[in-house]
């Protein structure tokens, strides 16, 4: 029994693995495959349906380029936020994290809101998800990734008050590196759709 | 020495029970699921064998009303739904959440709860898509579902609806399941275990898994786009809007073929694993056989549009998918000639399983000839929509699939259970449930070449299909025998079958270096690994003398510490509960109700948050590396 | 054909080799130890690999090139007969736009002439199936497909829906006619006749109809039927009646088959029908137009069965009419 106490039982050793990638972030990573197939789907459907719409309005009369850059630059911000939020939890700096943190809560929560009122002022103008093929498959793509966003400021609210808690320290940060992950992910997934969908047709 | 579990008390605490039913609701023991999804999908598989001996007997003569054509709609659709869905893709994630971690000596899966997820959200979404039946009829668009017929103007009732709402529930838990299983076999192979030792059945899963990943999400879009023109006025597919329903049929392909491989890479697997135990030789080309799988997955995601050669895709698009679909029969056919090899001489023993493996050989190959035909565009054109591609799609996965895994339950239930089943019944069913499937379903050959389309309720007598509809129909009572019969090899063995032993095959695998069946932590002890088939290199050392082993037989052996330490994951509700909340939510957006809904929603969080804090759980083991011996045993926190 | 038999070589050859390892290494007995641990070649893994290579390339080249022969788009051409061809549930329309002829379930083209069909569907998806003359299209609404069949000889040839449309989807049959160039011009003449309004005032008068023939003809619009079916001259000339989402009647007596061909049209089949149109195809879109208790149902029904299989015969003594060119 001696060998066994001598072992330890407030540490276990950590247990061996196969590779060098934690378990939770290559199970992030291969759900971020999946979710890149998914968002694909969605906007392969706008692409194949792109110009075929019987009835306006059309994307050209409701887009409004730089109030969308602007929305996408404060998204693009906030994924720097999280660089430092990651960075400061790494090196035991934890109200930093908690700071930066909140940062990218912040940008994330300003960023839906640019979502919010854009999807208003395009049903005043009459873009409903039953008006045409612009409608529906707009609404469906643009709406999931700002679910996506919504569920990652939830994710991360959810981050900080657990910090305060129960004890945090960068031995904890493999789970804010996969929060961060997706937070990337879903920035670049805005970026794609912000090229493809609004972008392109102005060029 | 126990020590009680030092997690939350009371009802959000993890549970501890080991026995009753709510323990097999709160487990999240790899072998315990394995055994749920066995189960579960040996339920459904009766259900789609009742379905399809309905479709059977309504055909069995021609200008029948046994059944309505509307009946017979739904019969058809529930059928491929049960057996794609609910039957044959979970047995394959069933064996691999039983066999996998045994097979590359880990002692469960990475994420234990999110694998009880899985199994319960297949299970509840495929009760969900059952009662459809009893609430204004099951689905009857085929279980291809094209869209315009999914509109709600050409199809009011429910049953789209219980289509489109369960299989996307559904999906959900494939997926998760796939990922636990990628991270799984990436981070929890013993020390000695590199990738290309792992058993076959591991890398095929390991593929299988990537497929899922990349195939289920279009599904899911298409499935949602649905949802949303059906529930809330979306116009994805109205035609009126200009709606393409060729779009589905893409989404749907590409999800849809390489389900096809997700469904039958797991049953290569399987091949690979009794071909050579009962030839004592190893598997003939294992490289090869990775490799091949490896390409067939990615070539899976290039044929999609062979599913479409009718629809007026234009020469280019046609001539394209045609060649890739030549090219998928390649690797496909090394495999078979790579099978044929490994039995070549060895000593071969014509077990219940093996015979399995055989039929499996020869209707499956008997299946690819036949694809490699349809794979020719121009006589696609001619056979697509027909009985002919009907008796094609069977004999590859009615007879690849499923006889694959009847014959992996002879050679496995022995180590789940401990009891061997009866070699004698087994015989008696294998002889009624083979050739009367070929009774089925080589007449559709024909069927389809004279003229027979599918999907309908019944056909004009004297047109030359009479006499083949009516074969086939007694084909389904010969297998339907052979059906009870297994049941009958299923129930005897488990009840009163001989003990097993822990290696009642002289097999080859780590699975058999265990007790039958294996504790709850898998493995006394993880033997060592020093080669491929790495049970059977213990067995025969002199193997690793003859240049076979290529690692580093000293340095491997080095880890010497005395005492080994592990943990076992702890039992929750919350994946249950989870998957509860979810399958409510499904039926509150089918009946649009959003109180239901909402409710729902929130459940969902606060069952999730409850799931990321409820608290380790679980027990720490110390063993004796030497003996096996628990030295101790102690709450998680 | 060349495909298949290489696919029986190929398993005789795969099958020879399965068969005789299973009798010549079955376990016996004296078999000592294990067997000799093989794992493989490279030598036999590369030629089992090129064999099926050269197989696939030497299918694929036939391959691309029937592909492109069908398929490739095309204009039609004046010697081409075309065809637009309307799917509905659960019946085929049929309409020659250069001839003017609009017709159902019933499609004729002379055999010395390529037939070339557009498709369309008005509803969900249908597919245009004939086994004996060709390969099928599939009929996808608001998409424009195309098909081209020819045939060797003259002769009936039967269709199929191959698409599952619901509800009576077993019962959307079809047929085409290869017929001689001398038969199918009276055939079309027919159709002139009846639905081209300048043509239709310059017919021959139609010859003296019998008592149950007129009877069904007044029936036909006292029952509601010209509220959804067209018989081109039953108003006044080039007025239809009707609408286009139900079979066009025009020249029925003329028709092989009655119900997207699920019967012969005889007086009794078609009576039948009349009579039940559920019973014989369920879930169509035809009413049931008598009831059951009716005391005038047998004799209405016979009339206007007479009627419409009087149309398009221009002798209703002999049966002779303008389509057979003399025989019925």
């Amino acid at each position: 029994m001696s060998q066994a106490t001598a072992l330890g039982h407030a540490e276990h050793k950590p247990p061996y693995r196969s590779s060098k990638l934690p378990d939770v972030k290559l199970l992030m990573w291969v759900f971020l495959a999946s979710d890149c197939m998914m968002f694909g789907a969605m906007i392969g459907t706008y692409l194949v349906y792109k110009g075929r719409s019987l009835v306006g309005p059309y994307p050209l009369d409701l887009f409004d380029i730089p109030l969308t850059t602007v929305s996408t630059f404060v998204l693009l911000m906030s994924s720097f936020l999280m660089v430092l939020a990651l960075d400061a939890l790494r090196k035991d700096k934890i109200s930093q994290f908690r700071l930066w943190t909140t940062g990218v809560i912040v940008f994330g929560t300003i960023f839906l809101g640019f979502q919010v009122f854009e999807f208003s002022h395009f049903m005043e103008l009459g873009l409903y998800q039953k008006t045409n093929l612009f409608g529906s498959s707009f609404y469906m793509l643009t709406g999931t990734h700002g679910i996506h966003v919504a569920v990652g400021v939830l994710w991360l609210i959810a981050l900080v008050v657990a910090s305060y808690i129960r004890p945090t320290a960068s031995k904890d940060a493999v789970y804010l590196d996969i929060a961060a992950l997706y937070w990337h992910f879903v920035d670049i997934v805005w970026i794609v759709i912000f090229t493809v969908v609004y972008l392109v047709d102005f060029v | 020495m126990a020590s009680a579990s030092a997690s939350a008390p009371g009802l959000l605490g993890r549970p501890t029970g080991t026995r009753g039913i709510s323990s097999w609701i709160t487990t999240v023991d790899h072998k315990r699921l394995g055994i749920l999804y066995l189960v579960t999908s040996f339920i459904f598989l009766l259900a789609g064998s009742i379905e399809a001996g309905l479709i059977r007997a309504q055909l069995a003569l021609p200008e029948q009303q046994l059944v309505s054509p509307d009946f017979f709609n739904q019969l058809f659709t529930m059928h491929g739904l049960t057996m794609v869905f609910l039957a044959i893709m979970p047995m394959g994630i069933g064996l691999a959440n039983y066999f996998v971690p045994l097979g590359i000596g880990a002692r469960d899966l990475a994420f234990p709860r999110l694998n009880s997820f899985g199994y319960w959200i297949y299970a509840l979404s495929g009760i969900m898509i059952y009662t459809s039946i009893f609430l204004g009829g099951a689905p009857d668009v085929g279980w291809v579902a094209y869209a315009p017929l999914t509109s709600l103007s050409a199809n009011p009732g429910n049953g789209v609806d219980f289509y489109m709402i369960g299989l996307a529930i559904n999906g959900i838990g494939t997926l998760v399941t796939a990922m636990n299983l990628i991270v799984t076999i990436v981070n929890f192979r013993a020390p000695g275990m590199t990738y290309m030792r792992m058993p076959l059945f591991a890398w095929m899963m390991f593929i299988t898994s990537f497929l899922i990943i990349f195939a289920f999400p279009p599904l899911t879009i298409a499935l949602v786009q649905i949802v949303f023109d059906r529930s809330f006025n979306f116009v994805f597919y109205v035609t009126q809007a200009g709606g393409m329903p060729i779009l589905w049929q893409h989404l749907f392909w590409i999800f849809g073929h390489p389900e096809v491989y997700i469904i039958i890479l797991p049953a290569f697997g399987v091949i690979s694993e009794i071909i050579p135990t009962f030839s004592r030789k190893p598997l003939f080309g294992y490289p090869i056989m990775v490799l091949s799988g490896i390409f067939i997955g990615f070539m899976g995601f290039a044929v999609w549009s062979h599913h479409m050669f009718t629809t007026g895709l234009g020469p280019v698009a046609n001539a394209v998918f045609s060649i890739t679909s030549f090219i998928i029969g390649i690797p496909t056919g090394i495999k078979v000639f790579n099978w044929i090899a490994t039995l070549w001489g060895g000593h071969i023993r014509f077990t219940v399983s093996l015979m399995y493996a055989i039929a499996f050989l020869v209707t499956f190959v008997l299946g690819g000839i036949t694809g490699i035909m349809v794979a020719v565009a121009p006589f696609d054109q001619q056979v697509h929509d027909t009985y002919f591609v009907v008796a094609h799609f069977h004999y590859v996965m009615g007879g690849g699939a499923l006889l694959t895994f009847l014959g992996a339950a002879h050679y496995w239930i022995p180590k789940m259970s401990g009891r061997m089943l009866s070699e004698r019944l087994g015989k008696w069913a294998f002889w009624f449930l083979v050739p009367g499937f070929h009774i089925i379903f080589f007449p559709q050959h024909l069927m389809g070449l004279v003229g027979m389309p599918r999907r309908i309720q019944t056909y004009e007598a004297n047109i030359g299909l009479d006499f083949f509809n009516l074969a086939s129909s007694i084909g389904a009572g010969v297998m339907g025998i052979g059906l009870v019969l297994f049941l009958i090899t299923l129930v005897q063995g488990l009840l009163r079958g001989k003990p097993a032993g822990d290696d009642p095959w002289d097999g080859r695998t780590l699975e058999w270096a265990t007790t039958s069946p294996p504790p709850a932590y898998g493995f006394h002890v993880v033997p060592k690994i020093l080669d491929r088939d790495p049970l059977w290199v213990l067995k025969h050392p002199e193997m690793l003398e003859g240049g076979h082993y290529q690692g580093d037989l000293a340095a491997e052996a080095a880890d010497d510490e005395e005492f080994e330490s592990f943990h076992m994951p702890g039992a929750s509700w919350m994946p249950f509960m989870t998957a509860l909340s979810i399958v409510m939510g499904g039926y509150g957006v089918l009946y649009q109700n959003w109180f239901l809904a909402l409710l729902a929603l929130a459940l969902l969080i606060f069952f999730v948050f409850a799931w990321a804090f409820e608290g380790l759980g679980g027990e720490h083991y110390t063993v004796r590396k030497a003996t096996g011996e628990i030295v101790s045993v102690e709450g998680g926190h | 054909m060349f495909t298949f038999w290489l696919s029986v070589v190929v398993l005789v050859l795969v099958g020879a080799a399965l068969i005789y390892a299973l009798v010549r290494f079955r376990s016996r007995p004296s078999d000592k130890g294990i067997p000799k641990q093989v794992h493989g070649s490279v030598l036999i893994e590369a030629i089992w690999t090129t064999l099926p290579v050269i197989i696939i390339i030497m299918i694929a080249i036939p391959t691309v090139r029937a592909i492109f022969e069908t398929e490739s788009r095309f204009e039609p051409t004046e010697d081409d007969i075309v065809v637009n061809v309307m799917g509905h549930q659960w019946w085929w329309s049929f309409e020659y736009p250069d001839l003017g002829i609009v017709t159902a379930n019933e499609l004729r083209f002379p055999v010395d002439r390529r037939l070339v069909l557009n498709v369309d569907s008005a509803d969900v998806l249908h597919s245009f199936w004939v086994p004996r003359l060709g390969g099928k299209i599939d009929l996808i609404p608001g998409q424009d497909n195309r098909l081209w069949l020819n045939s060797n000889e003259v002769g009936e040839f039967y269709g199929h829906c191959a698409e599952l449309c619901l509800g009576a989807h077993a019962y959307m049959r079809f047929r085409v006619f290869a017929d001689t160039p001398e038969d199918f011009d009276a055939w079309a003449e027919a159709f002139q006749q009846a639905q081209v309004p300048e043509l239709a005032a310059q017919a021959p008068a139609a010859p003296a109809q019998s008592e149950l023939v007129q009877q069904g003809e007044a029936l036909f619009a006292q029952k509601g039927c010209i509220a959804c079916h067209n018989v081109s001259g039953y108003l006044t000339e080039g007025v239809r009646t009707g609408t286009p989402n139900y079979p066009d009647l025009t020249n029925f007596g003329l028709r092989e088959t009655v119900a997207a061909a699920v019967m012969a049209n005889t007086p009794e089949n078609l009576a039948a029908w009349l009579s039940d149109p559920q019973a014989i195809k369920p879930g169509n879109y035809m009413p049931t137009l008598w009831a059951a208790d009716d005391p005038n149902r047998e004799e209405e029904i016979a009339a206007v069965a007479a009627y419409l299989l009087s149309l398009g015969v221009t002798d209703p003594e002999s049966g002779e009419d303008l389509a057979m060119g003399g025989a019925n």
